[in-house]
């Protein structure tokens, strides 16, 4: 029989549960503060849409921050803030929709990554995305002469990530450029990347520490760690997406 | 007794074209003469609906493409909006032509002889609409060249495991086979225009008609690929909107991955398409010259009762749908269900209940009211409506309720709305200039027909023989 792992078909794409890099959110101790979204804008060249498509439900984070309240008026009780990112899924849904194959899944990094040079602007896989959590460049948002509000925040780009251009998908790609920096790092120097030695935008940023990023396939690993914890929840799992992401919730 | 039996055959010739034959001669100048007479009145829409197309769709998507996605209404959770509820209106439409001339064909359905050809113009030009719509829909149109698989250096390719894809394929497919289909049969009636022009329309007609000149083994070659063609794409109409419904069937999203998308699909189409092959027909009868004699009320009657039944067969085929998503009990589905019904936009699912099922099976029942052109117009009209609210509430309304409830929202269209009415204008626009270019009727088909059909009498009955031609 053929090994479809092997001839790359994207449906037969079959890994083990638990990948390579994943993340545990705590949600318990989630403040709300938005610093993982700011964190995570600065760091990935996410564009400022302005207040009127933010308005609109255009809005590019790669990371946000859900509310939700339980009951009616006025017996109404907030529940937990619920930072929602890329699951990294290990079967994605967005993969397979793609007709130009402009998402595709790292193999060395058990990603999901965005080719955003290939994308054509579907928008299949951001249809296809249980967690809703694909941005779409609707406008040329990174052109001073369509968004002034861009001309002196052009300073701060990362010269390590790409701007992006009008009718591409983009996505949270677990901060790629620090997982290979780090990589590049411990290379040089001969050695493994050690747990903890860097992490994610968002996961930096977080002053409670309520975001862990680590190896999820070493099993001492502090996230490894924190998602064996019995209250962990992954999210939409009945729909074996396999994502990577732990959220720990009514813990402690 | 003679007089009685001369009034029933002078009332059978009335009623059907089949049995009222003319001389050919005359037959053919009748439809010569229907092409080249132009009132002033087709120049003003003419040049109104030019107008439309020059401002609707040309600069409202030129500025499409310059300024990004962000002034269509698109957003998040409704990543794909009107384009594709026109998308896949016109594939449906376009379904129409190639039920008619095909499948009716196939079957040998006397009737169709005088408006195949007005059916088949539908699909194409169909098909050039909805093309023009997934093109807008993208974010990148100037790339879209990707998604073909061409051999190139970098050894890139498309990914097949794409419900898109295939709808590339299947809709090109579609678009060059039913193109070839129209062309066949229009080879003989270019040939009569050929011998009955002169100037520029002769080196036109001349062109077209492949040096055509009617000889027994020309004949045959033809009659060979049409049948090889009237066999040959009704599988693929049947594909096309299967197709078309996977990209929402095929998808992970609740309300979508319902396994009777697929004959759902094709049967909502053909529903659009026969409604808007009658109101082509009823507009063509009152507007152009001549052709009370070749469409008459038994058409009109057929047609009527064909929409009747598709009409029964789309209430199936939705009962079905709803029912089995209804009896799944996901959650999601649930609010979805509720959704459509209670939400704001309720009023569309009820409208598209009754323009679908309630209004054409309170009046196209009625023999004498599904004989009358104006009746089954607006019968059709409101079919039309009808679909085109079910596509809305498959693609924007069903998009706004996933499984991300802090990502709800409703869509507002924004260019969408001239881009829509600019593709219906070039719709309405290519049809007007296909009717003062091209033999809207087959004339050599009809001829056909009705050199098959006579009156006999037997005894005192006057029977309708049909002799068997091919």
């Amino acid at each position: 029989m053929i090994d479809l792992n092997v001839v790359g078909a994207k449906g037969a794409l079959v890994e083990e549960a638990e990948g390579k890099w994943g993340m545990v959110i705590d949600q318990d101790i989630c403040t709300g503060c938005q610093a993982c979204v700011t964190a995570c804008a600065m760091e990935n060249n996410i564009a400022f849409v302005g207040e009127e498509d933010a308005g609109y439900g255009r809005s590019m984070h790669w990371i946000r921050v859900e509310r939700f309240w339980e009951g009616t008026y006025p017996h109404v009780k907030m529940t937990h803030y619920q930072p929602m990112l890329c699951q990294q899924c290990g079967q994605a849904p967005c993969e397979p929709v793609c007709p130009a194959f402009a998402t595709v899944h790292s193999q060395a990094e058990q990603v999901n990554l965005q080719v955003y040079n290939r994308c054509v602007g579907t928008r299949y896989c951001a249809n296809n995305c249980p967690y809703q959590v694909r941005s779409f460049n609707w406008r040329d948002y990174n052109d001073e002469r369509i968004n002034s509000a861009i001309a002196t925040l052009k300073n701060q780009y990362n010269p390590d990530v790409t701007v992006r251009r009008r009718g591409v998908m983009e996505k949270c790609t677990f901060c790629i450029q620090r997982i290979h920096k780090a990589q590049d790092k411990a290379k040089s120097e001969g050695r493994e990347v050690a747990d903890g030695e860097f992490t994610t935008a968002c996961a930096q940023a977080c002053p409670a520490d309520a975001i862990t990023f680590g190896r999820v396939d070493d099993p001492e690993s502090l996230v490894s760690q924190l998602a064996r914890q019995g209250h962990g929840v992954k999210h939409l799992e009945e729909l074996g997406t396999l994502p990577r992401v732990t959220y720990l919730v009514g813990g402690a | 007794m003679t007089d009685k039996h001369h009034n029933a055959e002078q009332h059978l010739r009335e009623q059907h074209l089949m049995l009222d034959p003319l001389p050919r001669g005359q037959m053919n100048d009748m439809v010569m003469e229907s092409m080249h007479t132009t009132s002033w009145k087709f120049w003003v829409v003419f040049g109104i609906l030019s107008v439309i197309v020059a401002v609707g769709l040309f600069y409202s998507w030129g500025r499409l493409i310059l300024e990004g996605v962000g002034i269509a209404g698109v957003n998040r959770p409704s990543y794909w909006g009107i384009f594709l509820v026109n998308t896949v209106f016109w594939i449906g439409i376009s379904h129409a032509g190639t039920f008619i001339s095909a499948i009716l064909r196939v079957f040998k359905a006397e009737f169709r002889r005088p408006f195949t050809r007005a059916a088949e113009l539908m699909t194409t030009f169909g098909l050039v609409q909805a093309g023009f719509s997934i093109f807008m829909h993208m974010g990148r149109v100037w790339v879209s060249y990707w998604l073909m698989p061409y051999p190139n250096q970098r050894g890139l390719w498309p990914n097949f495991h794409s419900p898109l894809s295939w709808d590339l394929l299947a809709i090109t497919t579609y678009l060059l086979s039913s193109t070839m289909y129209l062309f066949l049969p229009l080879i003989p009636d270019m040939a009569m225009a050929r011998d009955k022009s002169t100037g520029w329309r002769k080196t036109f007609y001349k062109i077209l008609a492949l040096g055509f000149r009617g000889t027994e083994g020309e004949w045959t070659h033809l009659r060979n690929a049409m049948n090889i063609f009237a066999f040959a794409i009704i599988p693929v109409m049947f594909s096309v909107h299967t197709i078309v419904s996977w990209d929402f069937a095929a998808a992970t999203r609740p309300g979508w991955n319902s396994t009777i998308f697929g004959p759902y699909f094709v049967v909502g189409a053909l529903h659009s398409g026969m409604g808007a092959v009658i109101m082509v027909l009823a507009v063509v009868r009152a507007t152009m010259k001549n052709m009370k004699y070749f469409i008459r009320p038994e058409h009109f009657e057929a047609i009527g009762k064909l929409m009747l039944i598709i009409s029964m067969t789309w209430a199936y085929f939705f009962f079905n749908d709803y029912m089995v998503q209804w009896y799944g009990g996901d959650k999601w589905t649930k609010q979805l269900l509720h959704w459509h019904e209670a939400g704001p936009l309720g009023w569309m699912w009820f409208a598209m209940l009754i323009f679908n099922v309630a209004i054409p099976w309170a009046t196209l029942w009625n023999k004498k009211w599904r004989s009358n052109p104006w009746i089954v117009f607006v019968v059709g009209l409101l079919i039309n409506v009808g679909m085109w609210f079910e596509r809305y509430i498959i693609i924007p309304i069903s998009l706004t309720i996933n499984r991300a409830p802090f990502t709800w929202r409703m869509y507002e269209p924004g260019i969408e709305i001239p881009l829509g009415i600019g593709t219906l204008a070039f719709f309405i626009l290519l049809y007007m200039a296909a009717s003062r270019l091209v033999p809207l009727v087959p004339v050599w088909e009809v001829q056909e027909g009705q050199m098959a059909h006579s009156l006999k009498k037997f005894g005192r009955e006057t029977v309708v023989t049909v002799s068997e031609l091919e």
